[in-house]
């Protein structure tokens, strides 16, 4: 039934972006945070890519908030493409999208800068 | 010239005689072994000293040998008063008698020595009984999860029918089962059954009950003649002294007619408006003796009427006076028309209280409860008036990772419905919310404790029912999350569980007995997206 996690970071113009894949629960808290700091190796801001994700939690939403918590700490801009529109709305209700810039796509997020 | 040897446990294999390099003129002396109660014994740990085989007045079969194999002198090794061993001496190399001073020397060489083997043989047992506990236990996980396997996950949803079940294993896993089978033209199958026996064999008589009693009712519209045919097949393979009482009843769910058969299982009750009856059926357990035949009771169910088959876990149970729960007060509590109808949470609350809620399960407890809801007639147009009809009922063992069976089977469940893609996504979620806190805080991640599931639908609502095992627990009241505290680390990332469930859905409904904690998340089928 898990799908499992995976993190995997690739180079855009303007930082790492960070893709995902699979089930965003407790369990992608290592996976996600160590992209996070391979995304943050280089400056720029690092944008995550849900795609591929096919469930998020509450369990993987407050994970993702770890990661907004640190990358604001350290002045890192942080921002989303590829969510499906059940979880754009969970990511609003939940006041994620507040603190993380939501985009439709990657060539969207690339446009915004 | 010495050989040392240890007493051993009886079930030990005995050990070679150990490979050393010996001077010249030397030779090892083959161990005889001191069988409990002989004279020696009791003159070694009498003594506790070195003895010299000339000088003992006795006679005994150990002491006979030794002469043969030339033992001049016993040294015994004591610890706690037991006698762990003893070195064996032969005589010296100088021919020259053991002096007192050579006694003394072992004596004191043999209390050091006593000590040190009294520990090695401590740590042997504790290493073997840590061996054989594990074993055990990893027995037990495999009888489970053949049994929990096998189990029905889900409830037939018939239209007309209440159909519930409860299944609560003993720690030590007994081989109760139960099982609905479909058969044609509306009927259902009932099966309820106990192996004798536990464990890991009782699990595969089980499983192998289960498919002959699937297989031969597809062949036999009777029965009797399921249960006889199953007897048959069960004889030649079931190990000896091992039988399987078994209830097998043929349920006509558009006339209500109930035709049973019983291989030596408890009786079952039905309640209707004319009180308690037992529906009795002669027959011998399965898998006793071949050519066995098996008498037939019918019964028709009314609406209203529920009928109970139970195993002997909730007979049988005592309470701490050791009074045993019975078929009299079964029976009792059977005629008493529990709250919302629910039979199974009144029966199981019924014999918590009864044994008491801290003791141990002595054998698994299994319930099939049956209750007609309404003619046919009447609940075929159940929908339309507006009352719920159930879609689907099930469980999940309380594991991390299954609220995602959960949402699969609600999402399937409800797919018929129409529901609008938004709102059916927002269920999903709030689903997958209700069942991992049920998971993790109601059943506390123990995965032998199921979350029930139960979705129903109106023409106006979809609601699922989420029920756990936590309802002594206090639940706290869903408060919106602060991300900025969040975010500044002043308070944890998590904490978004209770609050997506009450954005997600329409209304929560929540109840609670001192047993059983649900949650009703109501969706409604038109409304504001």
């Amino acid at each position: 039934m898990d799908d499992g996690f995976g993190a995997r970071v690739s180079w855009g113009d303007d930082g790492g972006v960070v893709h995902l894949t699979g089930t965003v629960n407790r369990l992608a808290k290592d996976g996600l945070e160590s992209a996070y700091e391979e995304a943050t190796s280089k400056p720029g801001r690092v944008l995550i890519d849900f795609g591929e994700v096919d469930y998020i939690n509450s369990t993987g939403i407050a994970v993702i908030v770890g990661v907004l918590a640190r990358a604001r700490a350290e002045g890192r801009e942080v921002g989303a493409f590829g969510l499906s529109d059940h979880y754009r709305e969970v990511f609003q209700i939940t006041r994620l999208a507040d603190f993380m810039a939501i985009y439709e796509d990657e060539d969207a997020a690339s446009a915004a800068r | 010239m010495v050989q040392l040897l240890r007493r051993r446990k009886t079930e030990e294999a005995p050990s070679e005689a150990p490979e050393t390099s010996l001077s010249p003129g030397t030779r090892v002396i083959d161990a005889v072994p001191i069988p409990p109660g002989d004279p020696l014994e009791t003159a070694l740990l009498s003594t506790g000293a070195p003895l010299e085989l000339a000088s003992v007045e006795f006679e005994s079969e150990a002491l006979q040998t030794m002469r043969e194999r030339g033992v001049e002198l016993i040294v015994p090794l004591i610890g706690q008063g037991e006698l762990l061993g003893a070195l064996y001496l032969g005589p010296r190399l100088s021919d020259q008698p053991y002096s007192t001073d050579d006694r003394h020397l072992l004596g004191s060489l043999a209390s050091q020595v006593a000590p040190a083997m009294k520990v090695a043989q401590l740590v042997r047992e504790q290493q073997a009984e840590a061996k054989e506990r594990e074993r055990i236990q990893q027995e037990l996980q495999v009888a489970a999860l053949i049994q929990q396997t096998l189990l029905p996950k889900e409830l037939p949803a018939i239209p007309g029918w209440h159909v519930d079940a409860f299944y609560r294993p003993a720690r030590a896993v007994g081989g109760d089962f139960y099982d609905f089978i479909n058969l044609e033209d509306g009927r259902l199958g009932v099966v309820i059954g106990d192996v004798t026996d536990k464990g890991v064999p009782a699990a595969l008589v089980m499983a192998t009950c289960r498919s002959m009693l699937r297989a031969a009712a597809q062949r036999h519209n009777s029965p009797s003649a399921v249960l006889a045919d199953v007897n048959e097949a069960l004889v030649p393979e079931i190990p000896p002294a091992m039988f399987v009482t078994c209830l097998y009843a043929i349920i006509d769910t558009n006339e209500g007619e109930i035709v049973l058969a019983n291989a030596g299982h408890n009786l079952p009750y039905v309640r209707s408006s004319g009180g308690v009856v037992e529906l009795r059926a002669t027959g011998m357990p399965l898998g006793l003796m071949p050519g066995m035949p098996y008498d037939e009771r019918t019964y028709r169910l009314e609406r209203g009427d529920v009928m109970v088959l139970t195993s002997d876990g909730i007979t049988e149970a005592h309470n701490v006076e050791g009074e045993m729960y019975g078929f009299g007060r079964l029976k009792g509590r059977v005629a008493i028309r529990p709250s919302n109808d629910d039979m199974v949470a009144a029966l199981v609350g019924d014999l918590e209280s009864f044994t008491g809620a801290d003791a141990e399960q002595e054998d698994d407890i299994t319930l099939v409860v049956v209750r007609r809801t309404a003619s046919a007639k009447e609940s075929a147009e159940t929908f339309r008036s507006g009352d719920a009809e159930v879609l689907a009922r099930f469980s999940v063992p309380s594991e991390e990772g299954n609220e995602r069976i959960a949402i699969t089977k609600v999402s399937e469940a409800v797919g018929h419905l129409g529901l609008e893609e938004a709102r059916l996504e927002r269920l999903k979620t709030a689903v997958g919310e209700t069942v991992m806190n049920a998971i993790e805080h109601g059943n506390e991640n123990r995965a032998e404790i199921p979350v029930e599931i139960e979705v129903r639908a109106t023409a106006a609502s979809v609601s699922v029912r989420v029920s756990d095992q936590g309802g002594d627990k206090v639940i706290p009241e869903a408060e919106t999350p602060d991300i900025e505290a969040k975010l500044a680390g002043e308070q944890t990332p998590r904490g978004w569980g209770l609050f997506l469930i009450g954005q997600m859905v329409d209304e929560i409904k929540t109840e609670s007995n001192d047993k059983i904690h649900t949650v009703e998340l109501v969706m409604n089928r038109e409304g504001v997206s």
